[in-house]
């Protein structure tokens, strides 16, 4: 799918205070400011201002870097699961991802807003209607990074059998697929305010979603409008992003991109973006220096993701490298110290980068799928609605709100 | 007019105040939607409109209603009313970030919300609003709205409000579970957080059994405030247990001033002060320049809400059965309602009728004052609302604070997004010069601006937590 004109995006992870488990001892603020509104919208704003095509939050129905299970879970995501566990010394708050997106976006007018949610054990009809008012209040631009975890402490945190993680694969996908139907169960123009008729909606193009999966089903029709985007872009890690029926996969490696580029024909994965943690040299410190400092505090083990430890102009090298690599798409940076790594990459990467035409900001008003090169998708229920063209307004849904009103 | 009396008789500053909240019910007939000044149900814009109206008329609160099923008239959706309404907690964190004092209230439901996930929802939009948040208890359990929902109608109706009493104490539980200082306040501390200071909480009920750990500490007002709207006894005894805030029905002075008694009573039996639960019913305010402006104002609202269309619809939902062959300016059907019961699927409003008793009511409405279809409906709808010059009505409200037959309306705008202005730039004048509307936020949290006592499991009174015990 990847085209000449395919952008190369560059999105950047905000959780805590960075994806190392001591960044918290970095950080500009004290312990007690982190989960302060000011400082999300302090954050949320630093990478906006940067260029960065989207800002992903992540989340667990846990506490950050924990697990109770004990099941050794290796990888959640977060980057710090491997090294924090239960009486670990790191972050254990949290604000639900779903809502610092929404908070984000009256601050905000490009930045791309990806929320992780679990989609294993809650309630796949509130996932979606959340999901849909993230797209609404950002004006389309709403990502939802889908989380897998079949972890016990999770099922019993929501009073369910826990069920495998093959199991919780099915069940997210099933959680995908009834979200995708909700989202597109108001067609566009269903508000139709006919005066005549006494008609506020038109109950010909607002449909059932009727659902049937294996441990749920779901009448519908949504709640709430169509999201402006049609539907609202899924992301999800590369080695699920096709069963999950994602828009774009979070590879870890060119290799595992390229697998995924050669079968994405048959799949719905359109854009596969390198998962890159990042830690840079700054303030005359070298970036090897800098994290010898920080894992004295705490060790940060390794993720299946890379690591690159390097200057900023390193970084930009590789970037570019990257953005003439067939198979990617696009990166996610994940700073170690969100409040060093990030102002870095901000003040000495994404300059350059848009210098070398590697990389283009989104503009104000841009929807993330546009940012993305994604086109906005035809409604499945639609009986007569071609896909709009790449680059094609999506206001579609509030000119025709408003027109007749 | 009686302001020379007035002046003379009270002294502003000692004055007991009211205060003003907005309900966007998002889903309705007292919506407008035909109107050239109509905007978006949905667009940010409206939202962004409505409340930063609000706070700049120093409201306390911005209430979001809640349905988890679109509804259906007659077995097909019902289109003649606004519909389609943003998920409330997801919408109000987007509006935190554009607003500094005013309250965040969300409706969310007991019955198809998880029990951790709801009070982590709901405590995150507390700390990301600094302290603004409020939950407004609904226990909706009908298998209608199941539907949506993973465990389908699974509820028996009786246990509704024993359940929600569950929902809401683990809720208190996991909001409860940090310690005040588990938070590290220096980044050279050992540990982020005392791992030991946020404890597992673990409930269950005769049909949830839940386990798990608070991601958050308390807010700047500790807990969201607790808001609460049954209205039958068991729904006010519940409140008096439970609840802060209790949305009332009862608009008009002496029904008013009757329900406080009511559950100002209830709420000492329960052992807390009879000020402990405040009293805001749900009101529509109708300005004009002058009175007869006013009421012609009135006139022009209730037939906009009320269509021809919508004026049968809502005889149909009594009799069960197609009436459109009736003229709406017509007299009321001479046919018998085909339903033993009305349905849930309407609403709220509309569950639990018996429809003869209430055709056979109507029909001797209408017989009485010589009423069609559609005057008998907007005659039915028009009991509520407050109509008159912005001074007239301060005229009216002023004894609804002297006598403390309530503590605030909720306002119910009949136009998105404008709704607000009149009584922002009116009414609200008119009050604060009588001094009894607030010039000011007492305070960043919701609690204090509502004048709340600390939540009632984190006081220090020792009756009190005997009480609790």
């Amino acid at each position: 799918m990847t085209t000449s004109t395919t952008p190369f995006a560059i999105l950047v992870e905000l959780d805590g205070d960075g994806a190392h488990p001591a960044a918290w001892r970095f950080a500009a603020h004290s312990p007690t400011e982190l989960l302060s509104p000011s400082r999300i919208a302090a954050t949320v704003r630093a990478a906006e201002r940067a260029g960065f095509t989207a800002a992903t939050f992540e989340d667990s129905p846990l506490p950050p870097g924990q697990s109770f299970s004990g099941d050794g879970r290796a990888f959640s995501g977060d980057g710090q699961s491997t090294t924090a566990g239960r009486g670990g010394r790191g972050i254990i708050g949290r604000i639900e991802a779903i809502q610092r997106a929404a908070f984000s976006a009256p601050l905000t007018s490009s930045l791309g807003l990806v929320a992780v949610a679990h989609a294993v054990y809650g309630e796949p009809f509130h996932l979606s209607t959340q999901l849909a008012t993230v797209d609404h209040v950002s004006d389309g631009r709403a990502g939802w990074l889908v989380g897998t975890d079949a972890d016990a402490a999770i099922a019993a945190e929501y009073g369910r059998a826990a069920v495998s993680a093959e199991q919780a694969i099915a069940d997210a996908a099933d959680t995908v697929e009834v979200s995708r139907r909700l989202w597109d169960s108001w067609e566009d123009d269903a508000v139709i305010r006919e005066r005549e008729t006494g008609r506020y909606f038109d109950r010909d193009r607002v449909h059932y979603a009727d659902f049937t999966g294996e441990s749920f089903s779901i009448i519908g029709p949504a709640i709430v409008p169509r999201p402006p985007q049609g539907q609202v872009v899924v992301f999800a890690e590369g080695a699920v992003a096709a069963r999950l029926g994602a828009d774009v996969a979070l590879v870890a490696s060119i290799e595992q991109a390229a697998d995924i580029r050669t079968e994405d024909i048959r799949t719905s994965v359109h854009r596969t973006l390198l998962e890159l943690e990042v830690v840079l040299d700054s303030a005359g410190v070298s970036a090897a220096d800098r994290l010898t400092a920080l894992n004295a505090h705490d060790a940060w083990t390794p993720t299946p993701r890379a690591r690159f430890v390097g200057t900023s102009a390193e970084l930009i090298a590789l970037l570019t490298e990257l953005a003439s690599d067939e198979v990617i798409d696009g990166v996610r940076l994940i700073p170690a110290v969100l409040d060093i790594d990030l102002d870095e990459i901000g003040r000495g990467v994404l300059p350059e980068l848009r210098r070398r035409a590697v990389f283009r900001p989104p503009t104000a008003g841009q929807t993330l799928r546009q940012s993305l090169g994604l086109e906005r998708p035809a409604n499945r229920f639609a009986v007569d609605a071609p896909a709009d063209e790449p680059g094609a307004s999506h206001h579609s849904t509030a000119t025709l709100e408003g027109a007749s009103a | 007019m009686s302001n020379g009396t007035r002046t003379a008789t009270t002294d502003p500053s000692r004055r007991r105040q009211l205060q003003f909240g907005i309900f966007f019910q998002g889903v309705n007939f007292s919506t407008i939607w035909s109107d050239a000044a109509s905007g978006s149900q949905t667009d940010f814009e409206s939202f962004r409109r409505l409340i930063t109206t609000a706070e700049r008329g120093v409201f306390s609160a911005f209430f979001l209603g809640e349905g988890l099923r679109l509804r259906e008239h007659l077995g097909r959706l019902h289109d003649l009313d606004v519909a389609g309404r943003p998920d409330a907690l997801t919408q109000l964190a987007a509006l935190a970030a554009i607003t500094e004092n005013i309250g965040l209230v969300a409706t969310q439901n007991t019955t198809y919300n998880d029990p951790l996930d709801l009070a982590h929802r709901l405590a995150s939009l507390d700390v990301l609003s600094g302290g603004r948040a409020a939950w407004n208890i609904v226990t909706t359990d009908n298998a209608w709205t199941g539907a949506n929902f993973r465990r389908g109608g699974y509820a028996d109706h009786a246990d509704r409000y024993t359940h929600a009493e569950f929902v809401v104490n683990t809720a208190k539980a996991l909001w409860d579970s940090w310690s005040d200082d588990a938070i590290s306040a220096s980044r050279d501390a050992d540990s982020w957080a005392d791992a030991e200071a946020a404890g597992e909480v673990s409930e269950r009920d005769a049909y949830f059994a839940v386990r798990g750990r608070g991601r958050l500490p308390r807010s700047a007002q500790q807990h969201p405030v607790l808001f609460q709207a049954g209205d039958s006894a068991e729904g006010r005894d519940f409140a008096a247990r439970n609840a802060e805030v209790i949305f009332s029905a009862h608009g008009v002075f002496e029904p008013a001033k009757t329900f406080a008694a009511d559950v100002r009573q209830r709420t000492l039996k329960a052992g807390r002060p009879a000020d402990d639960l405040k009293i805001f019913p749900g009101q529509e305010f109708i300005i004009g320049d002058t009175e007869a402006d006013a009421i012609d104002k009135a006139r022009w609202v209730r037939e906009s809400q009320v269509s021809p269309q919508t004026a049968i619809a809502f005889l149909e939902a009594v009799w069960g059965t197609d009436l459109s062959s009736f003229d709406p300016d017509g007299g009321l059907p001479d046919i018998d309602p085909v339903q033993d019961e009305t349905g849930e699927t309407r609403g709220a409003g509309f569950r639990g009728k018996r429809p003869r008793e209430v055709a056979d009511g109507w029909r001797a409405i209408a017989a009485e004052k010589d009423l069609s279809i559609r005057e008998l409906v907007i005659h039915l709808s028009s009991g509520r609302g407050f109509v008159g010059t912005a001074s007239g009505i301060a005229d009216q409200l002023e004894p609804f604070a002297d006598e403390h037959a309530v503590d605030g309306f909720n306002v119910t705008p009949w136009l998105i997004p404008s709704g607000l202005d009149d009584i922002v730039n009116r009414l609200v004048p008119e009050l604060q010069e009588r001094g009894i509307y607030p010039t000011e936020y007492a305070g960043s949290t919701l609690r204090e601006n509502l004048g709340l006592r600390p939540p009632l499991s984190r006081r220090e009174e020792p009756g009190l937590a005997r009480l609790r015990a």
